[in-house]
């Protein structure tokens, strides 16, 4: 009886998921919106490539730049395409350009770092150029971690980008709204992979490290089936994506059944888990690199398009297709948490292992879930960081730790605490840039963590009670 | 293949600089988590304090190499200790755990970011600290030493290294036998017992994650000496874990423990880096399948395939015992 209920769960969950994705299908299907040209505007482009030992010339995706203005606020931000090409519309004024060197893939560096940001006068009609000299430089960490010198002595070629002035649009949005956009946007993908890292801490106690290898896996993944292709044909993005859900939940659940069953059968302590998941992190990551290289990519599909202008903010349609995507599918997984049998399972055991147990819930079963949703759902968050910024080795890495601190925000191993925790974190981190560099926003969201421990330790929607 | 560059590349790792830094660091890690229990992930993070203490005091500030050392000796670390333990000591080990490893992104990200260039250098750090140090060499710069392993500067940074090595080992020795050591114990085996005693557990705590975060930094220190920068790049997340590792291996809870875990963590990735890298370049190894940038990310790869198999088949190391104190004691 109990089981044929779960296997019915578990088909409506199959059923939301396939909704979810249809949901993919029609948003990313959606045509992109008409620019807002209006008078009296202008706008910074250029186009950031550099040589190659080989001399080859290689575009630069994925860097980010920021455009502030004398009182600087910022007016503006770009993400350079798979060309290297970048724009920034902006009202005439003097503006200082950025370029967001913790964006550069590795291995490239600015030739000159004092002349980042770069003064820039848009004036009507006029047209200026900047530069931003790019040099192959400080190889990819694994390379360089054993001696400074490997690091500083090697060089290459330098080559210049240009950042051509041009008259065009002019914008009303309100900076503060666009950031609570941004912030909501990426807070939402935070959620989306976090909701694994929550139920697995709740119902086994693992705090498991290497789930930001699994959003790396889903966006590395993409690429593979989107940009490198199999056997010469490339998947579009969104039938990719299916795959890469279902790959990404079956590899979790693998691991869970090869590794993690096998140690809680032994009876391994918590701190011995602990230690194995950042070992299979770092393991995973350092293969990923490997194969993937240290240079940033992105993918074939969605990657510039024209924003909506809004009024108070703009908007890009892929990134309302993620929003509307990522909602779908958290408010899938919170009513299934809430309403499905398997759900209040799941709950359950978080709550309670030994008693769920004794009522009868076959609790290795439900743990078997938790790291096969999990994983798949920190894969489909993968696959959406890759479409809004840029696919790296190490970007699951840093999402972990904003993961870290949306679930401890929320209370560790609640599952709302982590969809709530998460989304504040989101909106924190690029409001945050209101006051610190846009460079250093992940450290506002971490030094929360850190006051978050010290004022509220069980977290917002956690229960208080004695830890420690 | 060049037997004799494969010998000499070893026999530096057995004994070598990187190994003086990851022994210090692990030393600390083991008054840490072997003694007290405390699971410190951001041992990279007291090592870059050492680094950047006497970097920026010399670099940025321009004072004394001497004022240079107390800073990123004692003032630093102090520092780290309190705002990573002040509000995770009270609380279960695992959120430690993430606000040192969230520390070390922190670390990263303020490091390396360009509008504080003119305190940290950024990415490119700071060097040219270390003037001083070299001064006072008894060793020729052009000279070889010890049976030819080692040059002159490099000498000089090894021969203080094992001094200090020696000196430190002795100091955890003697505070391990002392009253204090034993309540450090007595927490890490039952914290509440402790407290019931009228120890003041959580204090006891922040002492030995102050004290072992300076043998950290001393570690991070002489690192930042012996390459003559400070880097970010060198202090990455991933460097705690060739501490941890070290430590593992060693023996937990071992005073010879992580020196021992040390020697053959870095004779072992010493080695396979020459030989991997030998292959590559004589074209054992074609291009298509490892090139030279990926040999450097082997030695990350057998990191995690050491943490994952020894917490797994021998999380008491080679010294250690089950009995005292093992990763997993299932």
């Amino acid at each position: 009886m109990l089981r044929e209920q779960t296997l019915m769960s578990r088909a409506g969950n199959c059923i939301r998921a396939g909704m979810a994705i249809a949901a993919v299908v029609f948003l990313l299907a959606l045509p992109s919106g008409p620019t807002h040209a209006q008078e009296g505007g202008a706008e910074v482009k250029g186009s950031l490539t550099y040589k190659d030992a080989s001399g080859e010339k290689i575009a630069v995706e994925g860097v980010v730049f920021t455009a502030n203005d004398e009182s600087g606020s910022q007016a503006g931000t770009a993400t350079s395409g798979t060309d290297g090409s970048w724009l920034i519309q902006l009202p005439p004024g003097t503006y200082s350009v950025e370029l967001d060197v913790s964006t550069l893939p590795d291995g490239v560096v600015l030739k000159n770092p004092d002349k980042n940001p770069a003064e820039v006068r848009l004036v009507e009609g006029n047209s200026k150029s900047s530069l931003f000299p790019l040099v192959m430089g400080s190889a990819a960490p694994a390379a360089s971690e054993d001696s400074g010198a490997t690091a500083s002595e090697s060089s290459g070629d330098v080559v210049e980008t240009t950042a051509t002035v041009n008259e065009s649009s002019t914008s009303g949005n309100i900076r503060v709204i666009q950031l609570l956009v941004d912030g909501l946007k990426l807070g939402l993908i935070i959620a989306m992979c976090a909701i694994g890292l929550s139920l697995i801490y709740g119902t086994t106690g693992l705090t498991n490290f290497a789930h930001g290898e699994a959003v790396t896996f889903g966006a590395v993944l993409g690429y593979l089936l989107n940009v490198t292709g199999v056997f010469g044909f490339r998947i579009p993005l969104i039938f990719a994506t299916v795959v890469i859900v279902v790959v990404c939940g079956a590899f979790g659940g693998a691991f869970n059944k090869v590794v993690w069953a096998r140690m809680r059968r032994r009876g391994s302590s918590l701190v011995a888990a602990l230690v194995v998941s950042i070992g299979f992190s770092i393991l995973f990551r350092y293969v990923i690199l490997y194969f993937f290289g240290g240079r940033a990519k992105r993918f074939r599909d969605y990657q510039i398009q024209e924003q909506w202008d809004l009024g108070w903010f703009r908007l890009a349609p892929k990134d309302l297709a993620l929003m509307v995507v990522s909602l779908v599918v958290l408010i899938g997984v919170a009513s299934g948490l809430q309403f499905t049998r398997m759900g209040k399972a799941m709950r359950a055991v978080s709550d309670n292992r030994d008693l769920a147990e004794s009522s009868g819930i076959d609790v290795e079963r439900v743990i078997a879930l938790v790291w096969i949703f999990g994983s798949a759902l920190a894969g489909l968050g993968g696959v959406l960081f890759g479409v809004t910024e840029a696919i790296s080795w190490e970007m699951g890495f840093r999402v972990l730790l904003l993961m870290f601190a949306g679930v401890t925000l929320g209370g560790l191993g609640t599952a709302y605490g982590a969809l709530f925790g998460s989304i504040i974190v989101g909106v924190f981190i690029q409001l945050s840039t209101l006051v610190i560099p846009p460079d250093m926003k992940n450290v506002g969201a971490l030094l929360m963590l850190v006051v978050i421990l010290l004022v509220r330790p069980q977290g917002l929607l956690g229960r208080s009670e004695r830890i420690g | 293949m060049d037997l004799v560059a494969i010998l000499e590349n070893t026999a530096r790792g057995l004994f070598g600089e990187q190994f003086i830094y990851f022994a210090l660091a692990a030393i600390g890690l083991n008054m840490h988590y072997g003694y007290t229990g405390l699971l410190n992930f951001g041992q990279a993070v007291f090592m870059a304090a050492g680094a950047y203490g006497l970097s920026m005091a010399v670099v940025t500030l321009g004072l004394n190499f001497w004022i240079g050392l107390v800073l990123g000796i004692v003032v630093f670390p102090l520092i780290l200790a309190l705002i990573m333990g002040v509000p995770t000591l009270r609380l279960r080990a695992d959120y430690l755990a993430i606000v040192t490893i969230a520390s070390s992104e922190m670390f990263r990200i303020i490091a390396r970011s360009p509008s504080l260039d003119r305190w940290t250098g950024s990415s490119d750090g700071l060097t040219a600290f270390a003037n001083d140090f070299y001064d006072m060499s008894p060793f020729q710069a052009g000279e070889r030493y010890f049976f030819g392993l080692f040059i002159g500067n490099q000498m000089w940074v090894v021969l203080v290294g094992w001094i200090l090595l020696a000196i430190v080992v002795t100091l955890v020795w003697a505070m391990m036998r002392s009253p204090w050591g034993r309540v450090l114990r007595a927490i890490r085996e039952d914290e509440d017992a402790a407290r019931s005693l009228g120890k003041n557990a959580y204090w006891f705590k922040m002492q030995a994650l102050m004290l072992g975060g300076m043998f950290g930094a001393l570690g991070g220190m002489l690192r930042a000496i012996g390459t003559q920068s400070s880097q970010p790049q060198n202090f990455i997340t991933d460097v705690t874990f060739f501490a941890w590792v070290a430590l593992i291996l060693g023996g937990v809870a071992k005073i010879g423990g992580p020196v021992l875990g040390a020697a053959i963590l870095y004779g072992v990735l010493s080695f396979t880096d020459i030989v991997l890298r030998q292959m590559v370049e004589s074209g054992i190894i074609p291009n298509s399948i490892m090139d030279g940038t990926q040999v450097g990310q082997v030695r990350f790869m057998l990191i995690g395939i050491g943490l994952v198999s020894l917490a797994i088949l021998r999380p008491q190391g080679v010294l250690g015992t089950k009995e005292e104190m093992a990763l997993d004691d299932h």
